[in-house]
């Protein structure tokens, strides 16, 4: 993992490297709310479903929008009901699912694509490095609500076609960083060196030059986490993405945009659990990129040893 | 600067028709548009009529270089929704959310270079901490909710603002409020970092030695040299927002090229689109254009 490789050692009276990271993060308060935010989120994405699926499904016409903060009712009621009567905090909390597993999906696809691509078009001769920078500017110049409206007429809604979309669209981010950074780090001295050793194209891409672009990216797919989540909201908001009965939280927001007026909360809840992911993930992204950098790193280390 | 100028329109020209080829087929896969504009027991006739008359009847090939043929002489063809030129159409939402994406930016630049540097220059104090809080709130918040929230409190709540449409300034109030709030957020964030870089320069040092003032030192001194990432991430922006500020037109229902965009999508008005995204490459490679000039005006050590 790139937390241990950029580990220094300087660190050597710390036991092991998750231990010093995690101290760290103790550290930032900031950071280690959003860690621990997101860490609650994913939780419920893994067991939401699985235990509430039947309550946030249930229609209960009595409880048709019913206000939040009714205490003397089930806790999953205590954010309010939704149009058919469908408690909201249970609904939020199954949503995660399909928000994060998007999200998660779309990030690591196109950072894998992009970051494999930008190293070819790094690594390799004028005209196919040429070929694949075009390429990304036609898909940069697409327009992403085309592609979600093909993607959508063409084949089934399924949270996997989603995925297929916001790859798509996210593709040029990483390929654009990945390429930039190989031009940079191949005219190294390691490389020369790896090059007059005799290892091969890949061995160098792969063992000798990925190793030391790959914090940059990871901290990029963090960003970039905070940003597919919006979009796919703005997406399952147009009604372009993901099809009822499966929920997001996007879509949640635009299922209660009908009852503004009456019922603030069926909106107001998901578009806030939104904004917390988004910048737990920018705040955690933002002591990423000091703790993941060896050279700003003592910065988050200094902060210690002044108290 | 010529050479690179010609490679550039070069570049540019050859990404533009791959994805004219792109969108001329894929938009097709989305269904005939037949089965949108007629109803549903519309005679077998009327159908044939109305595919001639959209020249939908022919191979997709013939259709495709019947376009292109069309394109040499600027004929972007006819809306179907409207049956007006498509350009006509597109050069009209354009234009609303050329205005849009001026203001705002303009609007996230002054306010962004002025808190962000300020916020540097005193940085891990109270300002910067407040700054940094809101901005990255900013940049985490989703448009369609704020823009939502906005309306329940200023338009239904309060009852101050309009809810959507054009037509007074007050109008233009709350889209621009609302798209302002993320490039503000991220703009204020690159500002910060820039400057704090900047600002720990030796000229900066050497300025200080001199006896310059503060303020000249930051607006000055730091601020030209922390400009080019800023100007970098003020073009992503101003890109985004030209790209079609979708949601927020939509919300508001304010009649620019992205709510064009989308309605064309939806009603596979495929000359619309077409135009629609060739206006939109152009206004995007001018302005790509005009960053990479303004590069070379900065930073006398950059030329073309």
């Amino acid at each position: 993992m790139a937390l241990a490789e950029t580990d220094t050692p300087k660190m050597t009276k710390s036991t092991h490297p998750a231990l010093t990271m995690g101290r760290m993060l103790w550290r930032d308060k900031f950071a280690f709310f959003s860690a621990l935010f997101l860490i609650l989120m994913v939780l419920c994405a893994l067991c939401g479903p699985t235990f509430l699926e039947d309550i946030a499904t249930k229609q209960n016409l009595r409880g048709r929008n019913a206000p939040p903060f009714d205490f003397s009712k089930a806790w999953v009621y205590w954010l309010g009901g939704d149009a058919l009567g469908r408690p909201l905090l249970a609904r939020i909390i199954v949503a995660a699912q399909n928000t994060l597993f998007v999200a998660t999906g779309a990030v690591i696809c196109s950072l894998t694509i992009g970051t494999t691509l930008g190293m070819i078009a790094g690594y390799s001769r004028k005209v196919t490095s040429q070929i694949i920078m075009r390429l990304a500017d036609v898909i940069m110049a697409f327009p992403s609500l085309l592609l979600a409206v093909i993607v959508l007429y063409m084949l089934p809604p399924s949270v996997g076609n989603l995925i297929v979309v916001l790859t798509i669209t996210r593709i040029p981010v990483y390929l654009r960083t990945a390429r930039a950074e190989v031009l940079e780090v191949r005219g190294r001295m390691f490389v020369q060196a790896a090059t007059v050793m005799g290892a091969s194209t890949p061995r160098i891409v792969f063992r000798h030059i990925l190793p030391v672009i790959l914090p940059t990216l990871v901290t990029i797919a963090t960003l970039d986490f905070a940003l597919v989540v919006l979009v796919e909201s703005s997406l399952s908001f147009l009604g372009i993405g993901i099809q009822p009965p499966e929920i997001t939280w996007g879509l949640m927001v635009s299922q209660g945009r009908p009852y503004l007026t009456s019922a603030w909360w069926l909106s107001f809840w998901p578009g806030l659990v939104i904004i917390l992911t988004t910048l737990s993930l920018n705040l955690l992204s933002n002591w990423m990129r000091t703790a993941l950098d060896p050279v700003q790193r003592w910065r988050l280390e200094i902060a210690r040893k002044k108290q | 600067m010529q050479s690179f100028l010609g490679k550039r329109a070069v570049a540019s020209a050859i990404s533009l028709v791959g994805l004219i080829i792109l969108v001329f087929f894929l938009s097709r896969l989305t269904g005939d548009p037949t089965d949108l504009y007629l109803p549903v027991d519309a005679s077998l006739e009327s159908r044939e009529r109305f595919r001639e008359i959209n020249g939908l009847n022919d191979p997709l090939l013939i259709q495709f270089v019947h376009y292109m043929g069309d394109l040499l002489r600027f004929d972007f063809g006819d809306s179907i929704r409207r049956s007006e030129p498509a350009l006509e159409a597109v050069l009209r939402g354009f234009g609303w959310t050329l205005q849009l994406a001026v203001i705002t930016m303009s609007l996230v630049t002054v306010s962004a270079i002025v808190l962000g540097s300020l916020a540097a220059f005193h940085v891990g104090g109270i300002f910067d901490r407040i700054a940094t809080f809101f901005s990255l709130i900013g940049a985490s918040a989703p448009d369609f909710w704020v823009a939502i929230v906005a309306i329940v409190i200023f338009s239904v709540g309060l009852g101050w603002l309009p809810t959507s449409g054009t037509g007074t300034p007050w109008h233009w109030v709350l889209p621009v409020a609302v798209l302002f709030i993320r490039p503000f957020g991220l703009i204020l964030q690159v500002v910060r970092g820039a400057m704090i870089t900047a600002l720990h320069a030796p000229y900066v040092k050497t300025a200080r030695a001199k006896g310059v003032r503060n303020r000249p030192i930051i607006f000055v001194h730091a601020l030209r040299n922390a400009l080019l990432p800023v100007i970098t991430v003020i073009g992503d922006q101003t890109t985004a927002i030209l790209n079609g500020a979708v949601v927020v037109e939509t919300i508001f229902g304010f009649p620019g090229i992205g709510k064009l965009m989308i309605d064309s999508i939806l009603q596979r008005d495929f000359n619309v689109i077409l135009a629609a995204i060739m206006v939109t490459a152009f206004a995007i490679f001018l302005l790509n254009l005009l960053i990479d000039i303004l590069y070379a005006v900065l930073d006398p050590r950059i030329r073309y």
